[in-house]
């Protein structure tokens, strides 16, 4: 997991919960959306987590402290739905720990119990743990090999705590699979459960198409209608077809990459 | 001069292209271009006329006799000049502009079949004066102290840029996206509009001071209320386009290998994925791909596909051939590189394999029923005649609608009832200081009528903030080194 601080004065200001970037590492990068995990509008930066998982999270892993982005555009898409809820149940996993960290800390705002839950795959794979732990009321972490805290994943946690207490809301960010199977284990209670897409995307403003879902059986633009949607409305295994389509592509880019980041005089004509 | 001997025999000049089977597999532009021998004999065409009913055809009344008659006179970067004394982009009009129905549709000699080739000329003299560097800086009036924001860059926002930077105001230009330029970046395609032409356009804007901040959405990173307000801009003007792309809401449109046209060609032109993986921006190539439209964005999508190495690429669309909403030359094109047309068909239901990628496209037969409202001869489906059309790629290009990211940012601002912004004439929108044009006002239209648009709207926003009539001495040829 990478952390990475952008200065962005402007976006640093005008920036809620729930938003995200898009970002492209140099010109003949992809536009790739991000979330935005926290930010400090006095100083002007704002803070994001990754995953280097393909050819754009690699060039993002490269820069070094200093270097320029070729474009970040925001902030995008609905702020998350703040109010006082009551008792809010937060899972996150992979990026979304970082992504749900200012929710979490405006929806505790707001005078809400908030209790999170973090998972990975190892304790080392943890982060922003002080950070949540002062946030919340109560912070759960869990992970796949039980090197701190209970062997197992949010959707697990998460059905602990519902049995245990009376929850009103629960928010989920992570990869698909984890918020498709934290969505099913609040179905049962019909707890209102909020999840934040990660879909493809291109522009991040309602002009290319290419990041719709079908939610309660209408389409909707995760980009500006989202990335937040009911968790139990919408069509998981459409958005796992969706999110496959570029695989072989991908795989071809990264080692393309990966071997030119070997050679790095190669010179090819532009 | 009326009546020389050739006049009238010289028949209209071809404009020499790539062979068809050639271009249909690369991305360099189709039509090379006249050489000069070609203007001068095309040139030599126009009868000069007293009245001049091309003029009346174009939407912002170039001075196509007088043009014309540089160019016969080997004039060729006057002409160019001249041209640009009403229509900033010449070397974009020249090539995308529908002239069979605006200024070549009202020419004279349209009657015999044969009028003369406007267009052709129009981008002749302006790929001269760019290619020979003689692309003159006109001489700006004095800065006058008013700032101006333009909103979206795309043909129309370009133009008021340029009206009004010569006319002394401080000009600034948010653009969503990385790249400005608007549809002639990121929709049509480099083998009919040369990205080149468009940057150097924009190179000129720059040079004349005008500031260009892109990755600005408007409506999100700024409002334009804080544009007038805390930062201090005079008027805006928004020129943000019509792209919101509509989907057919038939079953198995969110199968994988179903594009937009705006994903679709924006991953091609804006994000250049047709040299993927050099450029990281994937684009399925499909081995059969289907386009769904009869306009202009629809024969892109197709002709693009082609040129991705697909080796069935069809145009299905409701209606018959006479109907479709494209340009001519550009069916003709898309036919001669072997794009098969399925005519009076329409899609039912896109149908998907296992993995959810598109495998076929069930599509019914229709045939012209009653004419409508319009006149339009109106498709009605055949009973019973579905067929499949196999294949791996969709792109869907039935239009697109006004996009509410900014205006749903403005309450105050006053929309129709499909969510464009209503104006005057001029392009004063209901809220003051608050200019539109283009498609957000309109509707899909063309690149000039962009263009005209933005061109009131500078005038409108003149005359409000207390500047003189009259139009900007837009080329005077005074040149600055
Ligand atoms: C609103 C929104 C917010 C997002 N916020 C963040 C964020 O804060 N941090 C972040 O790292 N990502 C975030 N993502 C996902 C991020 O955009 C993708 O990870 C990114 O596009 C990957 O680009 P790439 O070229 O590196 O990998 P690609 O080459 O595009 O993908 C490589 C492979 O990894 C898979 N993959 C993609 N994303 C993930 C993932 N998150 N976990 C596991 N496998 C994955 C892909 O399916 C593919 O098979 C967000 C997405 C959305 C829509
Ligand atoms: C594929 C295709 C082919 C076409 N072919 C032709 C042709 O051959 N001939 C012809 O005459 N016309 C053609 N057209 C139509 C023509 O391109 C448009 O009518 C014209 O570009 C409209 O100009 P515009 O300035 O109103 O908007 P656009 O060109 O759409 O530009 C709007 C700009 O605003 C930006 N923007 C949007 N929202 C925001 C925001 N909130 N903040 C900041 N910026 C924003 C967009 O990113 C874009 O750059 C074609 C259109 C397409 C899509
Ligand atoms: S701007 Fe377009 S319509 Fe007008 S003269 Fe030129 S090509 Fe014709
Ligand atoms: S109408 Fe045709 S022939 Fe007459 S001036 Fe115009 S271009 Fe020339
Ligand atoms: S990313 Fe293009 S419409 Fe959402």
């Amino acid at each position: 997991m990478h952390r990475m601080v952008i200065e962005a004065p402007l976006l640093a200001k005008k920036v809620q919960p729930g938003q995200f970037l898009i970002i492209m590492a140099d010109e003949e990068g992809e536009r790739i959306p991000i979330s935005v995990a926290d930010w400090d509008a006095s100083a002007g930066t704002i803070t994001i987590y990754f995953l280097e998982v393909g050819v754009s999270t690699m060039k993002l892993a490269q820069k070094n402290a200093g270097d320029g982005l070729y474009a970040v555009v925001g902030p995008l898409g609905r702020p998350a739905k703040l109010a006082k809820y009551g008792t809010v149940v937060m899972g996150g996993g992979c990026y979304g720990i970082g992504a749900i960290t200012s929710i979490a800390r405006a929806l505790k705002e707001m005078g809400n119990r908030v209790i999170v839950i973090t998972e990975a795959r190892s304790k080392y794979l943890l982060y922003n743990r002080e950070a949540l732990r002062a946030i919340a009321d109560e912070y759960i972490e869990a992970t796949s090999d039980g090197s701190t805290g209970i062997k197992g994943k949010v959707q697990d946690v998460v059905q602990y705590v519902i049995y245990r207490e009376k929850v009103d809301l629960a928010y989920f960010i992570g990869c698909t699979f984890m918020m498709m199977n934290c969505s099913n284990a609040t179905k049962g209670k019909g707890l209102r459960t909020l999840v934040a897409l990660n879909t493809l995307m291109l522009d991040g403003t309602g002009m290319c198409g290419v990041c719709r879902v079908n939610v309660g059986g209408q389409t909707k633009f995760a980009c500006v209608d989202g990335p937040e949607f009911d968790g139990h409305q919408i069509d998981w295994l459409g958005v796992f077809h969706r999110k496959s389509m570029y695989l072989q592509e991908e795989l071809l880019a990264y080692q393309y990459h990966s071997c030119r980041a070997l050679r790095p005089t190669d010179q090819e004509g532009k | 001069m009326e009546g020389g001997p050739e006049k009238g025999r010289v028949p209209r000049q071809k404009m020499p292209e790539q062979p068809p089977l050639v271009r249909a597999r690369n991305f360099n532009e189709v039509p090379l271009g006249y050489s000069p021998e070609m203007a001068l004999l095309e040139a030599g065409r126009c009868l000069q006329c007293k009245k001049p009913t091309c003029m009346t055809g174009c939407p912002v009344g170039v001075k196509i006799p007088e043009f014309v008659k540089l160019i016969r006179e080997g004039e060729f970067v006057a002409a160019a000049r001249k041209v640009k004394e009403t229509n900033a982009l010449p070397a974009v009009c020249g090539r995308v502009c529908p002239q069979e129905v605006q200024c070549e549709g009202s020419c004279v000699l349209a009657k015999k079949g044969e009028p003369v080739a406007i267009g052709h000329l129009e981008r002749f003299c302006a790929d001269y004066e760019r290619r020979t560097d003689q692309v003159c800086l006109p001489v700006k009036a004095a800065a006058n102290g008013r700032k101006v924001a333009v909103v979206g860059c795309g043909p129309a926002g370009l133009t008021v840029a340029g009206d009004l930077i010569l006319r002394g105001y401080q000009v600034t230009i948010f653009e969503a996206l990385h790249k400005p330029g608007g549809v002639l970046v990121y929709g049509i395609p480099e083998f009919r509009l040369p990205k080149e032409i468009v940057d150097s356009e924009i190179r000129y804007l720059q040079s004349l001071g005008v500031e260009l901040r892109p990755n600005m959405v408007v409506g999100t990173s700024l409002t334009v209320k804080e544009l007038m307000g805390e930062m201090g801009y005079d008027a805006v003007f928004i020129g943000v386009g019509a792209g919101l792309p509509q989907f057919m809401g038939i079953h198995g449109e969110e199968l994988c290998g179903v594009y937009s046209a705006n994903e679709y060609l924006t991953r091609a032109n804006l994000l250049k994925s047709y040299r993927f993986p050099r450029y990281d921006t994937p684009l399925a190539r499909g081995r059969n791909v289907a386009v769904v439209g009869g306009g202009n964005v629809a024969m892109d999508s197709v002709r693009t596909a082609l040129r991705l190495g697909a080796d069935n690429a069809f145009i299905v669309y409701r209606r018959s051939i006479e109907e479709m909403p494209a340009r001519r030359e550009e069916v003709h094109h898309a036919q001669q590189e072997g794009v098969q047309f399925k005519l009076l068909t329409n899609p039912v239901e896109v149908i998907g394999d296992e993995r959810g990628w598109v495998k076929a496209l069930k599509c019914i037969r229709m045939e012209l029923g009653e004419p409508d409202a319009k006149g339009r001869r109106k498709p009605v489906p055949v009973k019973g005649s579905w067929f499949d059309l196999p294949v791996d790629i969709v792109v869907i290009a039935i239009g697109t609608n006004a996009n509410p990211l900014l205006t749903s940012s403005m309450q105050e601002l006053k929309l129709n009832e499909h969510g464009y912004i209503v104006t005057d004439p001029e392009g004063r929108t209901s809220v003051p200081g608050v200019y539109a044009g283009g498609d957000i006002v309109t509707g899909s239209a063309t690149v000039i009528q962009a263009m005209g648009a933005g061109r009131r709207a500078a005038n409108a926003i003149h005359k409000d903030l207390g500047g003189e009539a009259g139009p900007p001495e837009a080329c005077s040829g005074t040149l600055q080194p």
